[in-house]
């Protein structure tokens, strides 16, 4: 029962550090309320929201995926080379790419499940793979010319709404609906908590691993259409250490790494939190090398809550 | 009195929360003995041994090692008393050679580095000493099993151990390794050194011990000279408790027209030649000691492990299960022994528990049902009598029996025909287990299912069974009829192996 508590309490206290966040952000700069700035917050947060949903169920399986930085780069080049290089319709040229993405993801899935690479280096090595990959593609050069219609997805309004915030609110709900009403979602918690039990009970662990790493693929995928749609320019640094922002989203929002437990809300709790810090440190002027420390730090201690939390449940 | 024993237990009492591992036992071994330790599973074997080897502390009672008295051991103190304990797993590291696991942990050295000259020449001195022959250069990796445990012995001697514990040493090796492990034995008692042989293999100790001491229940009960006695009055004092327990009286139920599961010649994952057949409404008791291969063949009926050769018959149809799935969907289930580990999913809701094995069923587009599902979570509750305040509680806040039962629901649930029970009431308090039992009876009784069930426990496997089949060593060694049941001839089973010729029971 106190187990319980703790867990509710933590999933309650990821809110209050929020709050908490953007009360002393806003006493050091009254800026930081300010709408348009905490709707330019989210809409920086709106691709670490993307990516986060498939990186929670990862997580959430116990695993990890490395991947979905240099896939969001591979996806930024590949779309744009597909729309730009052979001219190809906006539409199929998103449909396509989004296929890949998810591809891409089942490798990883393949890896993990078929073979038995640990998901640290399985993803790890898709992740430098596809890194190159995008640079040849790309000969290194940013690539450029999408048309106004594309501009949509990254740049554009509905109302005072950015569209990748409204992007990112449906993958929540998404995100949500498949963890707590489709049997995935089940799945998914009894992999986390207990493969053993879960094999046992007739869960097929291993076609279940294949999807979670090909869902992560297509919400990275989708992530690095956003991003391109948002710079308007493919580029071969697009994505580069995007994989450490979104885990940070995702165990910042509870979801155990050692899987198992967690929930959306927390993630999107998380999400925000790291919105708020990158953009309250960047208005409180504070160097870009610090700000990798104190993201660093973030990280540890979430990680690290965690894991005293799982060490309190086994002694 | 005192000086003729090298090692004494007195009054050794062990308690854990709510079991008491070991009652008052003494044991007393003299200098030069080989003194054989036996007892059905969980006489308290392995925890006595652990109380000599500093792993466990007892909680009341002295150990007297050469005349000096200690409350309780440490493995250092262990080894400086010249304890050495030989377990069924080695602790070797399989890269490095003979020589070096000799001196592991304690290497022979030349300023830093190691000296693995001298290692070596000390290393083929003592395998000389014990007359086996091990190039000290060889990987532990490339020697065999036999040859393994020769090293340990080695290493223990080197060590200058007094006493050697051994335990189940036979069991990992080859007759013929068997063989040349007992010379090692015997040569070692005439250099005076006293070993603690603890076999479940009676021949064995009638081949090897001078005296043997009996444990049941975590109680000592007598200490025979091995010459002077009878195989019949050793297994008589293993087994010779009072079944007191009582069991709920269940009705003949037994549809022998209709076999549920029918195994012929079905070999793999260890056993060989099983050939077994349940009925509808029937309980098939599966006994023998830990290691028998019981819960392998239950793996292998499940589908957790794919049998080899052989056929199995489910409900008059040729199956053959290559997953849990696979078996689920044909209507077999099985609730594993370890609860915590294999069985409830713990950091899962009660409800969600119970519907796991049936969601894609009850799902559409893959959108879960929750009217379903939760109609379904409420009929187990009720039918299994799971007490919660709601099925949204997580399991792992359930006690044992009701974790159990969550097991059983969800089994119930999947529409299961054929139950495997591996140690169905293990870890479960009295209470509980009778309910277990109640609920065992209404699956046959009520709802025509046909169990299987592993159990270690000799009462429980009399009090429940229809039928008892027993197993030693991966093989079907007996089979016994309700009015056959007795303790006796279920043990004299389960140790048959390898004495066949020379027991009568």
């Amino acid at each position: 029962m106190k187990e319980k508590v703790v867990y509710q309490l933590k999933d309650k206290a990821i809110w209050v550090v929020f709050v908490v966040l953007v009360i002393a952000f806003t006493i050091a700069n009254p800026r930081f309320v300010n709408p348009n700035n905490l709707l330019t917050m989210l809409r920086q947060v709106s691709m670490y929201g993307i990516a986060s949903i498939g990186m929670t169920f990862v997580i959430l399986l116990g695993d990890i995926d490395l991947s979905t930085g240099s896939i969001i780069t591979f996806v930024n080049i590949f779309c744009a080379y597909l729309m730009v290089n052979m001219g190809m319709n906006m539409v199929l040229a998103i449909i396509i790419t989004l296929i890949v993405s998810t591809l891409i993801g089942t490798l990883n899935g393949f890896m993990v499940s078929t073979i038995g690479i640990p998901a640290l280096i399985a993803t790890f090595a898709t992740q430098t793979a596809f890194q190159g990959l995008a640079l040849i593609l790309c000969g290194g050069l940013p690539i450029n010319g999408f048309t106004e219609k594309f501009k949509i997805f990254g740049q554009g309004y509905v109302g005072i709404v950015p569209v990748p915030v409204i992007i990112m609110a449906v993958c929540f709900g998404v995100g949500a609906f498949i963890l707590n009403k489709t049997y995935f979602g089940r799945y998914f918690y009894a992999v986390g908590g207990n493969v053993e039990a879960a094999k046992l009970s007739g869960i097929r662990v291993g076609r279940i691993k294949y999807l979670v790493f090909a869902i992560s693929g297509f919400f990275a995928g989708l992530a690095g259409i956003v991003m391109l749609s948002r710079t308007n320019s493919g580029m071969s640094n697009a994505g580069q250490g995007y994989e450490f922002d979104v885990i940070t989203c995702v165990v910042l929002g509870g979801v155990s790494v050692n899987g198992g437990y967690g929930m959306i809300s927390g993630v999107v709790a998380g999400t925000f939190i790291i919105g708020a810090l990158k953009n309250g440190m960047v208005l409180m002027n504070i160097n870009s090398y610090v700000q990798s420390i104190v993201m660093g730090v973030v990280l540890a201690f979430a990680v690290g809550f965690d894991c005293l939390q799982k060490k309190k449940q086994t002694t | 009195m005192s000086e003729e024993y090298v090692l004494q237990l007195q009054h050794i009492r062990k308690e854990y929360p709510g079991v008491i591992a070991l009652k008052d036992v003494t044991l007393e071994l003299k200098k030069g003995e080989i003194l054989a330790l036996i007892g059905e599973n969980g006489a308290g074997k392995s925890t006595l041994i652990k109380c000599c080897s500093g792993a466990v502390v007892p909680t009341s009672g002295t150990i007297v090692v050469g005349g000096t008295e200690f409350t309780s051991m440490t493995p250092q103190l262990a080894a400086e008393n010249g304890i050495a304990i030989i377990y069924q797993e080695f602790n070797n590291v399989k890269e490095l050679s003979a020589a070096e696991n000799l001196f592991l942990g304690r290497p022979i050295r030349k300023g830093i580095v190691v000296d693995k000259k001298a290692m070596e020449k000390e290393a083929a001195k003592a395998f000389e000493q014990l007359r086996i022959k091990i190039d000290p250069k060889t990987l532990m990796k490339d020697l065999t099993v036999g040859y393994q445990q020769m090293v340990e012995i080695a290493k223990a001697i080197q060590q200058d151990a007094k006493i050697l514990i051994m335990d189940e040493p036979s069991a990992p090796l080859t007759s013929a390794e068997v063989e040349s492990m007992f010379r090692v034995v015997e040569r070692l008692r005439k250099e005076g050194i006293s070993i603690v042989y603890i076999s479940h293999r009676l021949d064995e100790i009638y081949r090897l011990s001078d005296r043997i001491v009996v444990l049941r229940d975590g109680e000592y009960v007598k200490t025979l000279i091995t010459k002077d006695s009878q195989i019949q009055e050793l297994i008589q004092l293993m087994v010779g408790r009072e079944l007191t327990e009582t069991y709920p009286p269940r009705g003949s139920c037994i549809d022998k027209s209709e076999v549920v599961l029918e195994l012929n010649d079905v070999f793999g994952n260890g056993d060989k030649n099983m050939n077994l057949k349940i009925h509808k409404g029937e309980i098939v008791g599966l006994g023998g000691l830990v290691g028998a291969g019981r819960t392998e063949l239950a793996e292998m009926i499940f589908g957790a492990v794919p049998k080899q050769s052989g056929q199995m018959i489910f409900k008059g149809r040729e199956v053959n299960p290559k997953s849990p799935r696979e078996a689920i969907d044909l209507g077999i289930a099985l609730v594993p022994e370890d609860r915590k580990r294999h069985g409830a999913m713990l950091g899962i809701s009660i409800k969600n528990n119970i519907n796991m094995p049936i969601y894609e069923k009850n799902s559409t587009l893959s959108v879960i049902n929750s009217k379903k599902e939760m109609e379904t979570a409420e009929k187990y509750q009720k039918s299994m009598a799971i007490k919660t305040p709601t099925l949204h509680q997580l399991v792992k806040n359930l006690s044992g029996g009701n974790q159990q039962k969550v097991i059983l629901g969800r089994w119930l649930a999947a529409d299961s025909e054929l139950i495997i029970f591996d140690e169905p009431t293990r870890g479960i308090d009295v209470g509980a287990k009778y309910e277990i039992y109640k609920l065992m009876n209404d699956l046959v009784e009520k709802e025509g299912k046909a169990i299987l069930m592993i159990s270690s426990e000799m009462e429980e496997l009399i009090g429940m069974s229809d039928r008892i089949v027993v197993l030693a060593e991966g093989e079907m060694t007996g089979e016994l009829q309700k009015e056959e049941f007795r303790q006796e001839t279920i043990m004299a089973y389960a140790s048959v192996t390898r004495m066949e010729e020379d027991q009568t029971v």
